[in-house]
Protein backbone atom coordinates (compact mmCIF):
# COMPACT_ATOMS: atom_id res chain seq x y z
CA UNK A 1 0.00 0.00 0.00
CA UNK A 2 1.10 3.16 -0.89
CA UNK A 3 2.33 5.37 2.56
CA UNK A 4 -0.97 8.52 2.69
CA UNK A 5 -1.86 11.08 5.25
CA UNK A 6 -4.51 10.74 7.72
CA UNK A 7 -6.82 13.53 8.44
CA UNK A 8 -9.44 13.93 10.72
CA UNK A 9 -12.53 16.51 8.91
CA UNK A 10 -14.01 18.08 11.80
CA UNK A 11 -16.59 20.37 9.38
CA UNK A 12 -17.78 19.61 5.42
CA UNK A 13 -16.76 22.64 4.10
CA UNK A 14 -12.95 22.60 5.24
CA UNK A 15 -12.92 18.70 4.42
CA UNK A 16 -14.46 19.29 0.80
CA UNK A 17 -11.42 22.19 0.57
CA UNK A 18 -8.88 19.78 1.23
CA UNK A 19 -9.93 17.28 -1.28
CA UNK A 20 -10.97 19.67 -3.96
CA UNK A 21 -6.89 20.89 -3.34
CA UNK A 22 -5.21 17.90 -3.60
CA UNK A 23 -5.97 15.76 -6.71
CA UNK A 24 -4.63 12.76 -4.49
CA UNK A 25 -6.49 12.97 -1.76
CA UNK A 26 -10.02 11.06 -1.04
CA UNK A 27 -12.51 10.97 1.53
CA UNK A 28 -12.85 7.87 3.88
CA UNK A 29 -16.13 6.78 5.33
CA UNK A 30 -16.74 3.70 6.55
CA UNK A 31 -13.70 1.94 4.56
CA UNK A 32 -15.06 -1.14 3.76
CA UNK A 33 -14.93 -0.75 -0.15
CA UNK A 34 -12.10 1.89 -0.33
CA UNK A 35 -9.73 0.23 2.10
CA UNK A 36 -9.66 -3.01 0.62
CA UNK A 37 -8.76 -1.50 -3.31
CA UNK A 38 -5.95 0.13 -1.17
CA UNK A 39 -4.42 -3.43 -0.38
CA UNK A 40 -5.18 -4.87 -3.73
CA UNK A 41 -3.25 -1.77 -5.22
CA UNK A 42 -6.64 -0.32 -7.03
CA UNK A 43 -6.83 2.72 -4.97
CA UNK A 44 -3.55 4.51 -4.22
CA UNK A 45 -4.76 7.82 -2.23
CA UNK A 46 -1.88 10.11 -1.09
CA UNK A 47 -4.47 11.44 2.04
CA UNK A 48 -7.31 10.21 3.56
CA UNK A 49 -9.79 12.32 4.69
CA UNK A 50 -11.91 10.73 7.66
CA UNK A 51 -15.42 12.11 7.37
CA UNK A 52 -16.80 9.79 9.85
CA UNK A 53 -16.97 11.76 12.70
CA UNK A 54 -18.55 14.53 11.16
CA UNK A 55 -22.14 15.88 12.48
CA UNK A 56 -23.96 13.77 9.37
CA UNK A 57 -24.47 10.91 11.54
CA UNK A 58 -28.14 11.20 11.81
CA UNK A 59 -31.89 10.22 10.63
CA UNK A 60 -34.04 13.31 10.94
CA UNK A 61 -37.86 14.26 10.07
CA UNK A 62 -37.98 16.38 7.46
CA UNK A 63 -40.88 19.08 7.45
CA UNK A 64 -42.73 17.28 4.17
CA UNK A 65 -43.13 14.18 6.12
CA UNK A 66 -40.25 13.11 4.73
CA UNK A 67 -36.66 11.45 6.16
CA UNK A 68 -33.14 12.79 5.97
CA UNK A 69 -30.70 10.03 6.29
CA UNK A 70 -27.16 11.98 7.28
CA UNK A 71 -23.86 10.29 5.33
CA UNK A 72 -22.63 8.79 8.08
CA UNK A 73 -25.68 7.12 9.26
CA UNK A 74 -24.52 3.34 9.45
CA UNK A 75 -26.11 0.88 6.75
CA UNK A 76 -26.74 -1.30 10.00
CA UNK A 77 -28.56 1.96 11.39
CA UNK A 78 -30.20 2.96 8.56
CA UNK A 79 -32.13 -0.39 8.03
CA UNK A 80 -33.22 -0.82 11.31
CA UNK A 81 -34.34 2.72 12.29
CA UNK A 82 -38.18 2.37 13.28
CA UNK A 83 -39.70 5.17 10.66
CA UNK A 84 -37.29 3.60 7.83
CA UNK A 85 -38.86 0.28 8.60
CA UNK A 86 -42.18 1.35 8.97
CA UNK A 87 -42.71 3.99 6.35
CA UNK A 88 -39.47 3.20 3.32
CA UNK A 89 -39.23 -0.81 3.79
CA UNK A 90 -38.04 -1.51 0.63
CA UNK A 91 -34.89 0.56 2.06
CA UNK A 92 -34.66 -1.38 4.72
CA UNK A 93 -35.07 -4.77 3.30
CA UNK A 94 -32.45 -3.25 0.54
CA UNK A 95 -30.45 -2.87 3.31
CA UNK A 96 -30.51 -6.35 4.63
CA UNK A 97 -30.23 -8.37 1.66
CA UNK A 98 -26.64 -6.51 1.16
CA UNK A 99 -23.10 -7.40 2.52
CA UNK A 100 -22.96 -9.26 6.34
CA UNK A 101 -24.03 -7.95 9.89
CA UNK A 102 -20.45 -6.46 10.38
CA UNK A 103 -20.26 -4.63 6.93
CA UNK A 104 -23.33 -3.08 7.33
CA UNK A 105 -21.99 -1.73 10.79
CA UNK A 106 -19.21 -0.12 9.52
CA UNK A 107 -20.80 0.46 5.79
CA UNK A 108 -22.34 4.18 5.63
CA UNK A 109 -25.09 5.94 3.79
CA UNK A 110 -22.35 7.63 1.31
CA UNK A 111 -20.13 5.00 1.21
CA UNK A 112 -21.97 2.85 -0.18
CA UNK A 113 -23.11 4.78 -2.87
CA UNK A 114 -19.50 5.48 -3.67
CA UNK A 115 -18.10 1.71 -3.70
CA UNK A 116 -16.95 1.08 -7.01
CA UNK A 117 -18.38 -0.08 -9.61
CA UNK A 118 -16.82 -3.01 -10.34
CA UNK A 119 -15.97 -7.19 -11.68
CA UNK A 120 -13.43 -9.40 -11.15
CA UNK A 121 -11.08 -8.38 -13.68
CA UNK A 122 -11.15 -4.43 -11.68
CA UNK A 123 -10.12 -5.61 -8.47
CA UNK A 124 -7.15 -8.08 -10.82
CA UNK A 125 -4.14 -5.65 -10.80
CA UNK A 126 -2.31 -8.06 -13.24
CA UNK A 127 -5.15 -7.76 -16.14
CA UNK A 128 -6.42 -4.76 -17.98
CA UNK A 129 -9.07 -2.47 -17.10
CA UNK A 130 -10.61 0.65 -18.59
CA UNK A 131 -11.82 1.17 -15.48
CA UNK A 132 -8.89 0.71 -13.30
CA UNK A 133 -6.52 1.79 -16.46
CA UNK A 134 -8.47 3.92 -18.61
CA UNK A 135 -7.60 2.96 -22.60
CA UNK A 136 -5.92 -0.55 -21.20
CA UNK A 137 -8.62 -2.63 -22.36
CA UNK A 138 -11.57 -4.53 -20.63
CA UNK A 139 -10.62 -8.01 -19.63
CA UNK A 140 -14.33 -9.13 -19.46
CA UNK A 141 -15.31 -8.79 -22.82
CA UNK A 142 -14.87 -12.10 -23.69
CA UNK A 143 -13.76 -13.10 -20.72
CA UNK A 144 -15.71 -14.43 -17.70
CA UNK A 145 -18.61 -12.62 -17.46
CA UNK A 146 -21.74 -14.15 -15.33
CA UNK A 147 -21.65 -10.92 -12.65
CA UNK A 148 -21.60 -8.63 -15.63
CA UNK A 149 -24.03 -5.98 -17.07
CA UNK A 150 -27.01 -6.80 -19.53
CA UNK A 151 -28.26 -3.24 -20.02
CA UNK A 152 -26.27 0.13 -20.56
CA UNK A 153 -22.78 -1.40 -20.88
CA UNK A 154 -20.37 -0.28 -23.59
CA UNK A 155 -17.41 -1.42 -25.84
CA UNK A 156 -15.46 0.30 -23.08
CA UNK A 157 -16.66 -2.03 -19.46
CA UNK A 158 -19.67 -4.18 -18.61
CA UNK A 159 -19.19 -3.69 -14.89
CA UNK A 160 -21.85 -4.08 -12.49
CA UNK A 161 -23.10 -1.48 -9.56
CA UNK A 162 -23.40 -3.98 -6.55
CA UNK A 163 -25.42 -2.06 -3.96
CA UNK A 164 -28.48 -3.53 -2.57
CA UNK A 165 -29.50 0.01 -0.96
CA UNK A 166 -29.11 2.27 -3.58
CA UNK A 167 -31.45 0.06 -5.58
CA UNK A 168 -33.84 0.64 -2.83
CA UNK A 169 -33.53 4.26 -2.71
CA UNK A 170 -33.85 4.71 -6.53
CA UNK A 171 -37.65 3.63 -6.44
CA UNK A 172 -38.49 5.91 -3.75
CA UNK A 173 -37.61 9.33 -5.67
CA UNK A 174 -35.08 10.34 -3.29
CA UNK A 175 -32.34 13.29 -3.93
CA UNK A 176 -28.73 13.19 -2.72
CA UNK A 177 -27.43 16.05 -0.93
CA UNK A 178 -23.77 17.33 -2.08
CA UNK A 179 -21.41 19.63 -0.21
CA UNK A 180 -19.26 21.38 -3.21
CA UNK A 181 -16.99 24.64 -3.56
CA UNK A 182 -19.90 26.40 -4.12
CA UNK A 183 -21.98 25.41 -1.36
CA UNK A 184 -24.61 22.86 -1.70
CA UNK A 185 -26.58 21.46 -4.25
CA UNK A 186 -28.93 18.43 -4.71
CA UNK A 187 -28.67 16.11 -6.94
CA UNK A 188 -31.79 13.52 -8.26
CA UNK A 189 -30.68 9.89 -7.28
CA UNK A 190 -30.55 8.79 -10.55
CA UNK A 191 -28.64 11.36 -11.01
CA UNK A 192 -25.98 10.04 -9.13
CA UNK A 193 -24.52 7.45 -10.66
CA UNK A 194 -23.29 6.99 -14.78
CA UNK A 195 -23.71 4.44 -17.28
CA UNK A 196 -19.90 3.75 -18.22
CA UNK A 197 -19.82 5.24 -21.44
CA UNK A 198 -16.20 6.04 -22.97
CA UNK A 199 -15.21 6.96 -19.13
CA UNK A 200 -15.78 3.73 -17.67
CA UNK A 201 -13.37 5.19 -14.84
CA UNK A 202 -16.18 7.98 -13.60
CA UNK A 203 -18.75 6.10 -11.56
CA UNK A 204 -20.73 8.78 -9.91
CA UNK A 205 -21.81 12.46 -11.81
CA UNK A 206 -19.57 14.12 -8.62
CA UNK A 207 -16.77 16.18 -9.10
CA UNK A 208 -13.43 15.44 -7.35
CA UNK A 209 -13.89 17.10 -3.71
CA UNK A 210 -17.41 17.25 -4.09
CA UNK A 211 -18.66 15.50 -0.38
CA UNK A 212 -22.13 13.96 -0.13
CA UNK A 213 -23.76 15.23 3.00
CA UNK A 214 -27.47 13.46 3.35
CA UNK A 215 -29.49 11.52 0.93
CA UNK A 216 -33.63 12.99 1.14
CA UNK A 217 -36.47 10.94 1.34
CA UNK A 218 -39.37 12.53 -0.11
CA UNK A 219 -42.68 11.59 2.03
CA UNK A 220 -43.88 8.15 1.27
CA UNK A 221 -47.91 9.26 0.80
CA UNK A 222 -50.47 7.00 0.53
CA UNK A 223 -49.94 3.65 1.65
CA UNK A 224 -47.97 1.89 -1.27
CA UNK A 225 -47.11 -1.48 -1.17
CA UNK A 226 -43.13 -2.36 -2.23
CA UNK A 227 -40.75 -5.02 -2.35
CA UNK A 228 -37.20 -5.95 -2.55
CA UNK A 229 -36.34 -9.61 -4.38
CA UNK A 230 -32.93 -10.52 -4.43
CA UNK A 231 -31.65 -13.63 -6.12
CA UNK A 232 -27.88 -14.67 -5.60
CA UNK A 233 -25.54 -17.97 -6.01
CA UNK A 234 -25.68 -18.17 -2.71
CA UNK A 235 -28.80 -17.87 0.39
CA UNK A 236 -26.28 -15.13 1.64
CA UNK A 237 -23.54 -12.46 1.99
CA UNK A 238 -23.35 -12.23 -2.10
CA UNK A 239 -23.79 -9.92 -5.00
CA UNK A 240 -27.15 -10.11 -6.97
CA UNK A 241 -27.01 -11.54 -9.72
CA UNK A 242 -30.25 -9.69 -10.29
CA UNK A 243 -32.44 -7.67 -7.85
CA UNK A 244 -35.56 -5.62 -8.03
CA UNK A 245 -36.89 -3.05 -5.92
CA UNK A 246 -40.59 -2.14 -7.05
CA UNK A 247 -42.84 0.67 -4.81
CA UNK A 248 -46.80 0.17 -6.37
CA UNK A 249 -50.14 1.88 -6.08
CA UNK A 250 -53.13 0.01 -7.14
CA UNK A 251 -56.77 0.58 -7.76
CA UNK A 252 -59.53 -1.13 -9.12
CA UNK A 253 -57.22 -3.77 -10.05
CA UNK A 254 -55.18 -1.16 -11.68
CA UNK A 255 -52.00 0.26 -12.03
CA UNK A 256 -52.07 3.29 -11.28
CA UNK A 257 -48.56 4.38 -9.83
CA UNK A 258 -45.18 2.32 -9.88
CA UNK A 259 -41.26 2.70 -9.91
CA UNK A 260 -39.09 0.03 -10.36
CA UNK A 261 -34.98 -0.48 -10.26
CA UNK A 262 -33.44 -3.27 -10.82
CA UNK A 263 -29.60 -4.13 -9.64
CA UNK A 264 -26.89 -6.05 -10.42
CA UNK A 265 -27.26 -5.71 -14.48
CA UNK A 266 -26.02 -2.14 -14.98
CA UNK A 267 -23.13 -0.31 -14.28
CA UNK A 268 -25.74 1.65 -12.34
CA UNK A 269 -28.95 0.78 -10.02
CA UNK A 270 -31.07 0.96 -13.76
CA UNK A 271 -34.53 2.39 -13.25
CA UNK A 272 -36.67 0.63 -15.24
CA UNK A 273 -38.56 3.37 -16.98
CA UNK A 274 -39.91 0.97 -19.73
CA UNK A 275 -41.54 -0.93 -17.61
CA UNK A 276 -42.91 1.65 -15.67
CA UNK A 277 -44.49 3.37 -18.67
CA UNK A 278 -45.93 -0.12 -19.67
CA UNK A 279 -47.55 -0.60 -16.30
CA UNK A 280 -48.58 2.80 -15.56
CA UNK A 281 -52.87 2.48 -16.05
CA UNK A 282 -52.31 -1.51 -17.27
CA UNK A 283 -54.52 -4.11 -15.42
CA UNK A 284 -52.38 -5.74 -12.50
CA UNK A 285 -52.39 -9.03 -14.08
CA UNK A 286 -49.58 -11.30 -15.09
CA UNK A 287 -49.42 -10.60 -18.65
CA UNK A 288 -49.26 -6.92 -17.67
CA UNK A 289 -46.07 -8.13 -16.02
CA UNK A 290 -44.38 -10.16 -18.69
CA UNK A 291 -45.27 -6.96 -21.22
CA UNK A 292 -43.63 -4.91 -18.66
CA UNK A 293 -40.40 -7.17 -18.33
CA UNK A 294 -40.14 -7.82 -21.85
CA UNK A 295 -40.33 -3.70 -22.49
CA UNK A 296 -37.77 -3.11 -20.38
CA UNK A 297 -35.34 -6.15 -21.40
CA UNK A 298 -35.54 -5.45 -25.30
CA UNK A 299 -32.76 -3.79 -25.49
CA UNK A 300 -31.02 -6.15 -23.32
CA UNK A 301 -27.41 -7.48 -24.54
CA UNK A 302 -26.17 -10.26 -23.07
CA UNK A 303 -22.23 -11.65 -22.57
CA UNK A 304 -21.09 -15.04 -23.64
CA UNK A 305 -21.26 -16.01 -19.68
CA UNK A 306 -25.37 -13.78 -18.48
CA UNK A 307 -26.98 -14.82 -20.86
CA UNK A 308 -29.31 -16.01 -18.49
CA UNK A 309 -29.67 -13.08 -16.83
CA UNK A 310 -32.22 -11.95 -18.83
CA UNK A 311 -34.71 -14.63 -18.17
CA UNK A 312 -33.74 -13.99 -14.13
CA UNK A 313 -34.79 -10.65 -14.70
CA UNK A 314 -37.97 -11.22 -16.23
CA UNK A 315 -38.89 -14.24 -13.94
CA UNK A 316 -38.03 -11.84 -11.04
CA UNK A 317 -39.48 -8.57 -11.68
CA UNK A 318 -43.13 -10.72 -12.88
CA UNK A 319 -42.93 -12.99 -9.45
CA UNK A 320 -42.21 -9.46 -7.77
CA UNK A 321 -45.29 -7.84 -9.02
CA UNK A 322 -47.11 -10.70 -8.98
CA UNK A 323 -46.63 -11.48 -5.49
CA UNK A 324 -47.45 -7.70 -4.11
CA UNK A 325 -50.86 -7.99 -6.42
CA UNK A 326 -52.10 -11.26 -5.72
CA UNK A 327 -55.48 -9.88 -3.61
CA UNK A 328 -56.66 -8.01 -6.36
CA UNK A 329 -56.74 -10.84 -8.42
CA UNK B 1 2.84 8.78 8.08
CA UNK B 2 2.91 7.40 11.49
CA UNK B 3 0.49 8.45 13.90
CA UNK B 4 0.43 7.88 18.03
CA UNK B 5 -3.00 6.15 19.00
CA UNK B 6 -4.47 5.16 22.59
CA UNK B 7 -6.95 2.00 22.33
CA UNK B 8 -8.64 0.11 25.05
CA UNK B 9 -8.30 -3.15 24.47
CA UNK B 10 -10.06 -5.59 26.64
CA UNK B 11 -10.56 -3.51 29.51
CA UNK B 12 -6.76 -2.29 29.19
CA UNK B 13 -5.35 0.98 28.12
CA UNK B 14 -3.10 0.45 25.31
CA UNK B 15 -0.81 2.74 23.44
CA UNK B 16 1.06 2.48 20.37
CA UNK B 17 2.52 4.60 17.39
CA UNK B 18 1.25 2.89 13.69
CA UNK B 19 2.05 3.32 10.03
CA UNK B 20 -1.05 5.07 8.64
CA UNK B 21 -1.44 1.96 6.63
CA UNK B 22 -2.00 -0.46 9.46
CA UNK B 23 -5.42 -2.21 9.63
CA UNK B 24 -6.94 -2.54 13.51
CA UNK B 25 -6.14 -5.68 12.57
CA UNK B 26 -2.64 -5.68 12.38
CA UNK B 27 -2.12 -3.04 15.70
CA UNK B 28 -3.80 -5.69 17.71
CA UNK B 29 -2.14 -8.76 16.57
CA UNK B 30 1.39 -7.54 15.77
CA UNK B 31 1.67 -4.16 17.63
CA UNK B 32 -0.17 -4.72 20.70
CA UNK B 33 0.01 -8.88 20.76
CA UNK B 34 -3.75 -9.49 20.93
CA UNK B 35 -3.96 -12.37 19.19
CA UNK B 36 -7.43 -13.61 19.74
CA UNK B 37 -8.67 -11.50 16.12
CA UNK B 38 -7.45 -13.56 13.27
CA UNK B 39 -6.44 -13.00 9.69
CA UNK B 40 -8.14 -15.46 7.44
CA UNK B 41 -8.92 -13.68 4.04
CA UNK B 42 -7.81 -9.74 5.25
CA UNK B 43 -10.87 -8.59 2.96
CA UNK B 44 -13.60 -9.01 4.57
CA UNK B 45 -14.94 -12.09 3.09
CA UNK B 46 -14.32 -14.28 6.11
CA UNK B 47 -15.38 -12.68 9.00
CA UNK B 48 -12.12 -14.63 11.13
CA UNK B 49 -10.82 -10.97 12.68
CA UNK B 50 -14.17 -9.79 13.92
CA UNK B 51 -13.95 -7.35 16.93
CA UNK B 52 -16.68 -5.59 18.57
CA UNK B 53 -15.42 -1.66 18.47
CA UNK B 54 -17.99 0.21 20.59
CA UNK B 55 -19.56 -2.96 21.50
CA UNK B 56 -20.86 -3.17 17.75
CA UNK B 57 -19.01 -6.19 15.65
CA UNK B 58 -16.90 -5.24 12.92
CA UNK B 59 -14.62 -6.45 10.81
CA UNK B 60 -10.72 -5.24 11.84
CA UNK B 61 -8.90 -6.11 9.01
CA UNK B 62 -11.29 -3.51 6.75
CA UNK B 63 -10.69 -0.44 8.85
CA UNK B 64 -7.54 1.59 9.77
CA UNK B 65 -5.88 2.15 13.56
CA UNK B 66 -5.27 5.23 13.02
CA UNK B 67 -9.20 5.95 12.85
CA UNK B 68 -9.58 4.81 16.20
CA UNK B 69 -7.78 6.71 18.52
CA UNK B 70 -9.64 6.53 21.47
CA UNK B 71 -12.22 3.49 21.12
CA UNK B 72 -12.97 0.82 23.23
CA UNK B 73 -12.27 -2.85 21.32
CA UNK B 74 -13.38 -5.64 22.95
CA UNK B 75 -11.52 -9.28 21.32
CA UNK B 76 -13.10 -13.43 22.22
CA UNK B 77 -9.85 -13.09 24.64
CA UNK B 78 -11.88 -10.28 26.69
CA UNK B 79 -15.31 -11.15 26.83
CA UNK B 80 -15.23 -13.73 29.58
CA UNK B 81 -15.36 -12.84 33.34
CA UNK B 82 -12.48 -13.46 35.15
CA UNK B 83 -12.38 -17.00 35.16
CA UNK B 84 -16.23 -17.72 33.82
CA UNK B 85 -16.74 -17.92 30.11
CA UNK B 86 -19.09 -15.74 28.77
CA UNK B 87 -21.87 -17.18 28.07
CA UNK B 88 -21.44 -17.60 24.01
CA UNK B 89 -17.91 -19.11 24.60
CA UNK B 90 -19.63 -21.37 27.46
CA UNK B 91 -22.17 -22.59 24.45
CA UNK B 92 -19.48 -23.27 21.97
CA UNK B 93 -17.68 -25.48 24.49
CA UNK B 94 -21.05 -27.58 25.33
CA UNK B 95 -21.94 -27.50 21.82
CA UNK B 96 -18.59 -28.31 19.71
CA UNK B 97 -19.29 -25.07 17.93
CA UNK B 98 -15.77 -25.73 16.53
CA UNK B 99 -13.41 -28.01 14.85
CA UNK B 100 -9.64 -26.28 14.15
CA UNK B 101 -10.89 -23.11 16.16
CA UNK B 102 -9.30 -20.35 13.94
CA UNK B 103 -12.70 -19.24 12.79
CA UNK B 104 -13.79 -18.99 16.61
CA UNK B 105 -12.75 -15.52 18.49
CA UNK B 106 -14.44 -14.37 15.66
CA UNK B 107 -17.68 -16.41 15.47
CA UNK B 108 -17.96 -15.31 18.95
CA UNK B 109 -17.96 -11.88 18.95
CA UNK B 110 -20.07 -11.82 16.20
CA UNK B 111 -22.47 -14.05 17.75
CA UNK B 112 -22.28 -11.70 20.59
CA UNK B 113 -23.45 -9.02 19.28
CA UNK B 114 -26.09 -10.70 16.88
CA UNK B 115 -27.61 -11.34 19.96
CA UNK B 116 -27.66 -7.69 21.21
CA UNK B 117 -29.14 -6.86 17.61
CA UNK B 118 -31.74 -9.03 17.85
CA UNK B 119 -32.67 -8.60 21.26
CA UNK B 120 -32.77 -4.81 20.46
CA UNK B 121 -35.49 -5.63 17.44
CA UNK B 122 -33.60 -5.39 14.27
CA UNK B 123 -34.67 -7.17 11.46
CA UNK B 124 -32.91 -9.34 8.88
CA UNK B 125 -33.30 -10.28 5.60
CA UNK B 126 -35.18 -13.50 6.38
CA UNK B 127 -37.64 -11.54 9.20
CA UNK B 128 -40.86 -11.64 7.53
CA UNK B 129 -42.46 -8.62 9.82
CA UNK B 130 -40.09 -5.96 9.61
CA UNK B 131 -41.44 -4.49 13.18
CA UNK B 132 -42.20 -7.31 15.14
CA UNK B 133 -39.85 -8.58 17.50
CA UNK B 134 -37.67 -11.01 16.32
CA UNK B 135 -37.38 -14.96 17.02
CA UNK B 136 -33.93 -16.26 16.10
CA UNK B 137 -34.61 -19.24 14.48
CA UNK B 138 -32.31 -21.41 12.46
CA UNK B 139 -32.97 -19.19 9.68
CA UNK B 140 -32.35 -16.17 11.51
CA UNK B 141 -29.39 -17.39 12.81
CA UNK B 142 -27.55 -18.64 9.91
CA UNK B 143 -28.35 -15.62 7.99
CA UNK B 144 -27.14 -13.08 10.87
CA UNK B 145 -24.00 -15.08 11.19
CA UNK B 146 -23.40 -15.21 7.55
CA UNK B 147 -20.14 -12.89 7.98
CA UNK B 148 -18.46 -15.57 9.77
CA UNK B 149 -17.18 -18.76 7.27
CA UNK B 150 -16.11 -21.79 8.94
CA UNK B 151 -13.69 -23.80 6.91
CA UNK B 152 -13.74 -27.08 8.81
CA UNK B 153 -17.60 -26.74 8.17
CA UNK B 154 -18.53 -26.39 11.93
CA UNK B 155 -21.80 -24.90 10.49
CA UNK B 156 -23.99 -27.69 12.53
CA UNK B 157 -22.31 -27.43 15.99
CA UNK B 158 -21.72 -23.36 15.60
CA UNK B 159 -25.89 -22.85 15.11
CA UNK B 160 -26.66 -25.07 17.77
CA UNK B 161 -24.10 -23.15 20.37
CA UNK B 162 -25.77 -19.87 18.96
CA UNK B 163 -29.38 -21.35 19.06
CA UNK B 164 -28.62 -22.51 22.78
CA UNK B 165 -26.85 -18.97 23.96
CA UNK B 166 -29.50 -17.39 22.26
CA UNK B 167 -32.26 -19.88 24.64
CA UNK B 168 -34.37 -20.22 21.47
Amino acid sequence: MRPFDYEVATDAPSAVAVVVGRADAAFLGGGTNLIDHMKLGIADPALLVDVTRLPTGEITDRPDGGLRIGATVRNSDLAADRRVRERYPVLSQALLAGASGQIRNMATTAGNLHQRTRCVYFQDVTTPCNKREPGSGCSALGGYTRYHAILGASEHCIATHPSDMAVGLAVLDASVIVAGVDGERSVPFEDLHRLPGDRPDLDTTLAHGELVTAVDLPAPGRPVRSAYRKVRDRASYAFALVSVAVVLSVDDATVTDVRIALGGVAHKPWRAHRAEAVLRGAPATVVSYERAADAELEPAAPQDGNGFKVPMTRATLVATLRDLTTEDR
Amino acid sequence: MHADIEIEVDGEVRSTTVDTRTTLLDALRDRLGVTAPKKGCDHGQCGACTVLLHGRRVLSCLTLAVAHDGAVVTTAAGVAVGDALHPVQEAFVDHDGFQCGFCTPGQICSAIAMLEEAAAGHPSHVTDDLVAPVTLDDDEIRERMSGNLCRCGAYVNILAAVRSAAGT
